[in-house]
């Protein structure tokens, strides 16, 4: 019994001290996706950020994955109790800018607050995803990625291919090696597989996914990528998944395993997974800029990137606005930018703290580590390579990816399939139009 | 010699009524209320703009081949699972109703599966038929079968199906084992010395003293497929391949829940909601006539 008072009195001083601490500190709400190893990274940022000052809490909770962690902070907005910062996947930017009223953009943010804050200090490629087509910045990049082609250099080896191939052309063929050396179950395949075989596709080989610089430049987008190209590319995998030279491996990154496990020897997924390849590969391995067709003019473009940004969302007090422009302020430090680079494999947001990692001779050590920044920098952007903006991208990739299954499984020729993609999105994207006014 | 207690208020029993008046109708009429309502309405996902707008979630939900063919995966996947989760279900409490000696044991365990969370148990079948990584999986490509759910609708629908049914088979194995127990065994030993077989005393006593707990779980399953599947499919296969294992449940929740689409997602719950109380009623009104209470 004395125990048990005891511990009662414990967690009721413990709730009093918490209650009343020295002075009033505004405490600031961060939603997030992360787990692992980025989870730690997370909790650090803010641990060192609550240390380096005492006027801000930034209290970082875990929500769940992408999806849900966007729902979870809609759902609180519609109930009134929002977070501050909210981190949202790159796929639902359309919707977050769209809601005008729910979300504070960052321009705006660090004006108000009077942080300091240049525009031109961050890099265009990652930056220009998140910002209007005026520039103005709307979110904060936080995990950037681009889709890179990861190589297991031990089996290359051993299947006789010379070279790591760079075309698509050469792709096949060293898969139909690997194929004929053991690899029966895996040429080569990907994670992601829209964001692989649609939309870095269009953007690395200068082609349009939809009107209006792919809905940058307005929510009356219209779909485009049924053309030849993409039709032709769709075919070769039809015929590459016959004999499993090419396999699919889903929507997302769950089959990432397949690389690790040396099943699949070749495999495109997100620059991203560096920490984990790292963490499970026993073997060589490296990754390369993505595969390209050499007949198409000026491809290779550049990449595009993927991950998420940090929104911060509408209806807080100036008080707690002050608190988040100073936690991006402290974000985007040379330093710590660098750091977090270099310790997560995702890309550095500031030109600054590129130029720093390059300047230590990081690269020439880590190479993994440039080839997104290679693919983004590849070329200056252009209207078909900037980026995306498609209204319900979430439930838009998922109509994609249906369409490329049944290409895939025999359903449906590669004409029919895109053609159905593009006639299922665009009426997707015609009622976002309509709610997004 | 019969006493009854009578209550001068009136106003007692509906007093008595009111908790599970008001359970009722903040945890099934309000929000049900509510979606019919949504089902009108085009609305932005934050809820900062919407607009009436009549039936034109409805008129553009049955415009969608998507959504008939969705219906079909559902009248197959709940067929599937509904009657191969009772037949298997009685099998085992057949089994169980006999007097065995690791009975006990045999009862615990086939209670357990229904004790995992949906989404669990779906992880689970994910690791044990993922074509590459599953580890049953492997025997099934050693013996050269080309197994490949995240291609083959069939073989999705074969798996969400399989884990489904896991699921739902302790649930019915307890109803049925003590609809079992309640049958008297002077009946069935009455039917053994007049000499019907083993078959001939279920098909003929057993199974019609049984038909009330049959029905009840009859009605309890169809709503199960209808509703509670998701989780399952949601962590299997997210109603892939091409729509393969997109049942109208798991339609509503793409929709809303990723899609943002809370108007065309309201007006599939209407729908749904309307097809299941249809199917209930006609439960009622026709297999219940053959149920002997």
């Amino acid at each position: 019994m004395a125990f048990r008072h005891l511990g009662l009195a414990t967690t009721l001083a413990a709730t009093l001290a918490l209650a009343n601490p020295a002075h009033a500190v505004t405490e600031l709400q961060w939603w997030h996706a992360m787990t692992g190893g980025n989870n730690d990274i997370v909790n650090k940022l803010a641990e060192e950020f609550n240390a380096s000052q005492s006027d801000y809490k930034v209290v970082p909770s875990y929500k769940g994955n992408y999806p849900d962690t966007m729902n979870a902070g809609i759902a609180a907005f519609r109930a009134g109790n929002a977070p501050h910062i909210m981190q949202v996947f790159e796929v639902g930017t359309a919707t977050m800018m769209s809601a005008t009223g729910a979300i504070k953009p960052v321009y705006q943010l660090m004006k108000d607050a009077g942080e300091p804050f240049d525009p031109k200090a961050y890099l265009p490629a990652i930056t220009g995803y998140y910002s209007t087509s005026k520039g103005d910045m709307l979110s904060f990049p936080f995990n950037s990625s681009s889709m890179v082609m990861w190589i297991n250099k031990d089996e290359l080896k051993k299947a006789g291919v010379a070279e790591i191939p760079k075309t698509w052309p050469e792709v096949f063929d060293a898969a139909k090696k690997l194929k004929a050396a053991g690899h029966t179950t895996c040429g080569f395949s990907n994670a992601w597989a829209t964001w692989a075989h649609i939309e870095q596709f269009s953007a690395w080989h200068n082609v349009p996914i939809g009107t209006k610089a792919n809905g940058l430049d307005g929510f009356d987008t219209e779909l485009k990528f049924n053309s030849p190209l993409h039709i032709k590319h769709l075919q070769n995998l039809i015929d590459l998944q016959k004999d499993k030279t090419y396999d699919y491996s889903g929507r997302a990154s769950a089959s990432e395993g397949r690389f690790s496990s040396g099943e699949c020897a070749i495999f495109l997924t997100s620059s991203g997974y560096y920490a984990t390849a790292k963490g499970t590969a026993k073997f060589d391995f490296t990754s390369v800029p993505m595969p390209y067709y050499p007949d198409v003019a000026g491809a290779p473009q550049n990449s595009i990137i993927g991950g998420a940004s940090l929104w911060v969302m509408g209806g807080k007090k100036p008080e707690e606005y002050k608190g988040v422009a100073k936690f991006f302020a402290f974000l985007s430090d040379t330093n710590r930018q660098a750091k977090l680079h270099q310790e997560s494999g995702y890309l550095p947001i500031t030109k600054a703290a590129y130029e720093k990692t390059k300047a230590d001779g990081f690269y020439e050590k880590n190479p993994i580590l440039q080839t997104p920044l290679k693919e983004l920098t590849n070329k200056e952007p252009t209207e078909n390579s900037r980026g995306l903006r498609f209204g319900n991208m979430v439930q838009m990739r998922d109509i994609w990816a249906e369409e490329i299954e049944a290409a895939l499984g025999g359903q449906k020729t590669a004409k029919e399939a895109l053609d159905a993609a593009v006639a299922r999105g665009n009426a997707i994207l015609r009622t976002f139009e309509k709610t997004a006014k | 010699m019969e006493k009854s207690a009578v209550f001068s208020s009136k106003l007692l029993p509906y007093l008595l009524l009111v908790p599970q008046l008001i359970i009722t109708f903040v945890f099934f009429y309000w929000p049900a209320s509510q979606a019919l309502w949504q089902s009108f309405l085009r609305e932005d996902a934050f809820g900062l703009s919407s607009e009436f707008i009549g039936m034109e979630n409805y008129q553009a939900l049955f415009a969608q081949p998507e959504y008939y063919k969705a219906m079909l995966t559902t009248l197959v996947f709940s067929t599937l699972v509904a009657g191969l989760s009772l037949t298997i279900a009685l099998l085992f409490a057949t089994q169980a109703d006999k007097s065995l000696k690791a009975a006990p044991a045999y009862k615990t365990f086939m209670i357990w599966p229904y004790a995992v969370a949906p989404a669990v148990a779906g992880v689970l079948w994910i690791f044990m038929f993922h074509p590459s990584l599953g580890t049953l999986a492997r025997p099934l490509r050693w013996m050269n079968f080309d197994w490949n759910p995240l291609l083959n609708g069939n073989h999705a629908m074969a798996l969400v199906v399989m884990a489904a049914i896991w699921k739902q088979i302790s649930y019915n194995f307890l109803f049925f084992l003590a609809g079992l127990q309640s049958i008297p065994k002077s009946v069935i030993e009455a039917g053994a010395i007049d000499g019907a077989g083993p078959m001939r005393r279920f098909w003929t006593i057993i199974f019609p003293l049984l038909s009330p707990t049959s029905f009840f779980l009859l009605v309890v399953n169809v709503v199960y497929v209808f509703f509670d599947t998701f989780g399952i499919i949601d962590a299997v296969t997210g109603g892939g391949p091409a729509g393969a294992t997109t049942t109208m449940v798991y339609k509503v929740y793409a929709d809303g829940r990723l899609g943002g689409d809370l108007g065309s997602s309201a007006a599939q719950s209407v729908v749904l909601m309307i097809i299941v109380i249809a199917l209930t009623a006609v439960q009622f009104r026709y297999v219940e006539r053959k149920v002997q209470y």
